[in-house]
């Protein structure tokens, strides 16, 4: 074996993504983020003796929802299971999880590298329950100490397992990202990885390039933003390269990613269990899903970014990669949309978007949810510049107090006299005075010094305190001042 | 003269009290005094004195203000520990939840409640269900009341004390095995066990879930119905719980299969002769007696503990010291607490059950172990739907000899599990039974014959066990 040997990495993730039920998947109980600890319980989420599960049918819908769009197949037939393991936040001793049956198999996730098109494969998405939380607060006095809280008890997850398809940290990222961006569309899932909303662990392993077997894989857990995947992924593929090109072996475990010290380390042997012993969960019968109501599901299903990229180029004249931006989340392009519904010019307004309100959203840190402008007031903006009412210029002054004050445009216009000025009367007052006020300058214009036009334009824009229609003060200033040298 | 209120049957207590002839509340009194005085059954775990009289007395208000009373009104009620009556502590005759107080209340019980039921105490059974003598309760073995040297049956043995011992007139007990017919068959009373699904589960202990299901005690077979009427039905809380279908019509002339295999060897003569003469009576009431066969009769035993004990080891993961319960005073890790906590909380047959389950279900002796039963499984509900394709309903002993002597097998798990023979096929197959009287051995203990039905006809079941019973039933015959 050469120590310069190449070796690629080939990956597959495992990513939990928390659905957005109101309620969670066994009991009533509010499933929201958040909250007093252990206040969103009942017997049938903390396990207590005598307690059964009833499926919510809503968990199931946005399970269903999530194959259909990645192009996944629903089984009519799908088994819940019981995967046993002891932890202190799993109430019951078991999970309940699907096993050999799950709800969903098969699908893609398409994702562009490069300008190049990637299909990454799915072997399964089943339907299963999260566990609690357990805390070990420092401060506790006690160090050996751990709190538990169980509200996440029961809040329904997917697991959406990969192929492993992926051969970069870079191309997992993408497909993460592609993964929350369908999950938004959907409606199914915030994808909020620091609430824990969406999961990813990771198996790896590298292998001599141009090889096809696969070599031993480790599974890295623990990450909780898309950077985090990258940087562990790159970490554990470096770490497995190195092993092997020095002679060593990859040892199959479980290593947990330490965000602060950028390195991953293995998972202490009694937090693992191998052998879970799945057997069907007897408090739940089969779950059977009618064609029918598949089907419905599948109208229900809204328009997907890449549809809706392609028919805002066709329908707006954008480019694709302004599309691409503004079909970036399904929020976003409802705002684009709206926006374009009360202002006709769709090139104008993808221009505004991506610049001004983007630019916004991202010093404030907002979701375009949260962003003061609402469409309507926005078009009213690019409205009034269009109309002539205002200058682009005074557009983008106006706009900022637009987002500090919520007012609307028209309103600020109002409030303090800002209209364009147009009338040629007014004009040519101010042109004069202008050009009676720098008899130097006229004089050297006159000797031919053309550009010395932009400096009487300037001067008549700063005595109407930008108000003036800077296209008219041109073609007035050259009528007043007649061609230069002449 | 119509005797002590302890001894009278459902109907004759709710009529007298509608009519004002007693009160509930003396009704209460005297089976509370009943069952003060017959401590030495160990019938209970706790009991619910308090309350008892507090219902009883709303009871008796409800009446005197006109409001028309429930089905159950003023009826003692008895409730094995390991259904949940909110705020009365639930053990499941373990040491691991002693003391531990459910914040919420069984479905069945509720219903109970509502018709009028007044609940007097929890009853004894075996750790969590599991056994067939109630000697395996941490609160102490129950005795039967026909001859204390002997066990009640298991593993619902308390409340089948209870009602055979005029300490409460009816219970609920659960069964998962047989625990409600054959503990029933040992005291000489009725003891119904619902099809899988008519009764909701919902705040039953659980044991082994797909096999478990809560049934009724009775003296007689029109009080055990009156109890079952009251708490069957589809509940939204329990997915496995169904829509009661509508009843077939109870045939004239019943067709009665009694399958060969169970009346082979191992079958004392006592009980052979009293299940004959069970199916005499049948005859003599014009019924027509066949035989019939269950090929796969043999494995049952063994794909039962396959199952029960799978299901087990993972319904009872949870008594880990974390949450309620029995938490061990040594820690030294997370791990270590986990093991003593159960070390010390459950008693040997949890324990042997527990280790059985974990190892049918572990990693590469699935299929051998679990798949394989799951298969048996259904053959045997096969052989059944087989069967009742020629007849309405089939007769077998409840258990293949009479109540044996506490102590006598409990070092030998496989003579103990032997005794469950003809009832627990029934559970595998989700199928309604009931035990009912038939007769006594030459020592005077009670011998019960068991009616095994087609899903949801509990209807049926319970006419044919009335015919039996108006022939050799044991009423009044217990010790006083
Ligand atoms: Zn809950």
């Amino acid at each position: 074996m050469t120590s310069k040997q190449r070796y690629e990495p080939v990956i597959g993730l495992e990513v939990h993504a928390q659905l957005l039920t109101d309620s969670k998947i066994f009991c009533g109980c509010r499933s929201a983020y958040g909250g007093v600890a252990n206040a969103q319980t009942c017997p049938v989420c903390l396990g207590l003796p005598g307690a059964l599960p009833v499926l919510n049918r809503r968990a199931v819908e946005y399970a269903t929802r999530t194959i259909l769009a990645v192009g996944g197949r629903v089984n009519p037939l799908s088994i819940f299971a019981r995967k046993n393991y002891f932890y202190p936040d799993l109430p019951k001793g078991y999970q309940i999880s699907q096993y050999d049956r799950p709800l969903g198999a098969g699908g893609t996730i398409a994702i562009t590298e490069d300008g190049n098109g990637i299909s990454i494969g799915l072997i399964r998405i089943h339907v299963e329950e999260d566990a609690g939380k357990s805390f070990h607060p420092e401060n506790a006095g006690d160090e050996d100490t751990t709190l538990v809280d169980m509200n996440r008890c029961g809040v329904p997850l997917i697991e959406i397992v990969s192929r492993p398809d992926i051969r970069s940290p870079r191309q997992a990222g993408l497909y993460l990202t592609r993964l929350r961006q369908i999950l938004e569309y959907l409606e199914v899932c915030s994808g909020n990885m620091e609430e824990g909303a969406l999961r990813c662990d990771a198996n790896v392993s590298v292998r001599p390039v141009g090889e096809s077997a696969f070599g031993t894989r480790t599974e890295v857990k623990n990450m909780n933003s898309i950077r985090g995947v990258e940087r562990a992924l790159a970490f554990e593929i470096e770490r497995q390269t190195r092993l092997l090109q020095s002679g060593g072996t990859v040892v199959q475990e479980t290593l947990l990613w330490d965000e602060k010290a950028q390195t991953a380390h293995p998972m202490r042997s009694k937090e693992e269990s191998s052998d879970y012993r799945y057997f069907p969960e007897p408090d739940l019968l089969p779950l059977r899903i009618a064609p029918e109501w598949i089907e419905s599901v599948r109208a229900s299903l809204p328009e997907m970014p890449e549809a809706r990229a392609r028919r805002l180029v066709q329908q707006y004249g954008i480019t694709t990669y302004d599309a691409s931006v503004l079909t970036d989340t399904r929020a976003l392009a409802e705002y684009y949309e709206a926006t374009v519904r009360h202002f006709a010019d769709g090139k104008k307004a993808a221009n505004w978007i991506m610049t001004e309100v983007l630019r916004v959203i991202k010093e404030r840190g907002i979701g375009i949810g949260d962003f003061p402008v609402k469409p309507e007031a926005l078009a009213e903006l690019l409205g009034m510049v269009e109309a002539g009412t205002i200058s682009g210029k005074m557009a983008k002054d106006i706009f900022e107090r637009m987002v500090a004050s919520g007012q609307r445009a028209s309103e600020i216009v109002k409030s303090e006299g800002l209209e364009q000025l147009s009338d040629d009367g007014v004009l040519i007052a101010v042109i004069d005075a202008v050009i009676a006020d720098n008899p130097g300058q006229l004089a050297k214009y006159k000797a031919g010094r053309a550009q010395l036009l932009g400096f009487f334009v300037g001067e008549t824009m700063k005595r109407t305190q930008g108000r003036a229609n800077p296209q008219r003060v041109n073609e007035l200033l050259r009528e007043r001042l007649g061609a230069p040298g002449g | 003269m119509i005797g002590p209120p302890t001894h009278w049957s459902v109907a004759q207590t709710v009529d007298r009290i509608r009519r004002g002839v007693v009160s509930a509340l003396e009704v209460t009194e005297a089976h509370l005094a009943r069952i003060e005085s017959r401590q030495h059954l160990n019938a209970f775990i706790s009991t619910t004195p308090d309350e008892a009289r507090t219902t009883a007395a709303s009871i008796d208000a409800a009446r005197a203000g006109g409001e028309s009373l429930g089905p159950l009104a003023g009826v003692p009620i008895a409730i094995k520990d390991n259904i949940l009556v909110s705020g009365v502590p639930c053990t499941c005759g373990s040491r691991i939840l002693r003391g531990w107080m459910p914040p919420y209340e069984a479905t069945v019980t509720e219903r109970l409640r509502r018709a009028g039921a007044v609940i007097v105490g929890k009853a004894n059974c075996d750790e969590f269900a599991m056994g067939s003598s109630t000697e395996n309760s941490a609160y102490g073995p129950s005795r039967n009341p026909h001859d204390p040297t002997r066990i009640p049956g298991g593993s619902s043995g308390g409340s089948a004390v209870a009602v055979a011992d005029f300490q409460s007139m009816a219970a609920l007990g659960s069964d998962t095995g047989g625990s409600v017919r054959q503990p029933a068959g040992h005291c000489g009373i009725v003891g119904l066990k619902p099809t899988y699904g008519a009764v909701s589960r919902w705040g039953l202990v659980a044991f082994a879930s797909s096999l478990d299901q809560i049934g009724v005690f009775g003296r007689t077979v029109a009080d055990t119905k009156s109890v079952f009427d009251v708490i069957r039905g589809h509940d939204p809380h329990d997915s496995t719980s169904m829509l009661l279908p509508p009843e077939r019509p109870i045939p004239e002339r019943l067709t009665v299969g009694m399958p060969r295999e169970c009346f082979g060897d191992g079958l004392d003569a006592d009980v052979r002769t009293a299940v004959k003469g069970a199916a005499d009576a049948l005859r003599q009431a014009g019924h027509s007696i066949v035989e019939v066969s269950l090929p796969h009769s043999q494995y049952t035993i063994a794909a039962y503990y396959i199952i029960c004990t799978a299901e087990a080891s993972s319904n009872l993961a949870r008594y880990d010291g974390v949450k309620y319960g029995h938490r061990t005073d040594t820690v030294d890790d997370l791990f270590s607490m986990y093991r003593r906590t159960r070390a010390e909380g459950f008693g040997a047959e949890v324990k042997r059950r527990i280790l059985l389950g974990t190892y049918v279900l572990s990693a590469g002796y699935y299929e051998a172990y679990y798949g394989t039963a799951q298969k048996v499984r259904a053959r045997i509900a096969g052989d059944f739907a087989r069967a009742f394709e020629t007849v309405d309903c089939l007769l077998t002993p409840t258990s293949p000899t009479v109540a044996f002597r506490l102590g006598e097998k409990v070092d030998d798990p496989l003579a103990m599990y032997l005794s469950d023979i003809y009832t627990t096929s029934i559970n595998l197959a989700g199928l309604p039974g009931v035990s009912v009287p038939c007769g006594t051995s030459s020592a005077g203990l009670p011998i019960g014959a068991q009616i095994i039905g087609r899903p949801f006809e509990e209807h049926i079941i319970l006419a044919t066990a009335e015919v039996i019973e108006r022939t050799t039933s044991l009423v009044g015959k217990q010790g006083a």
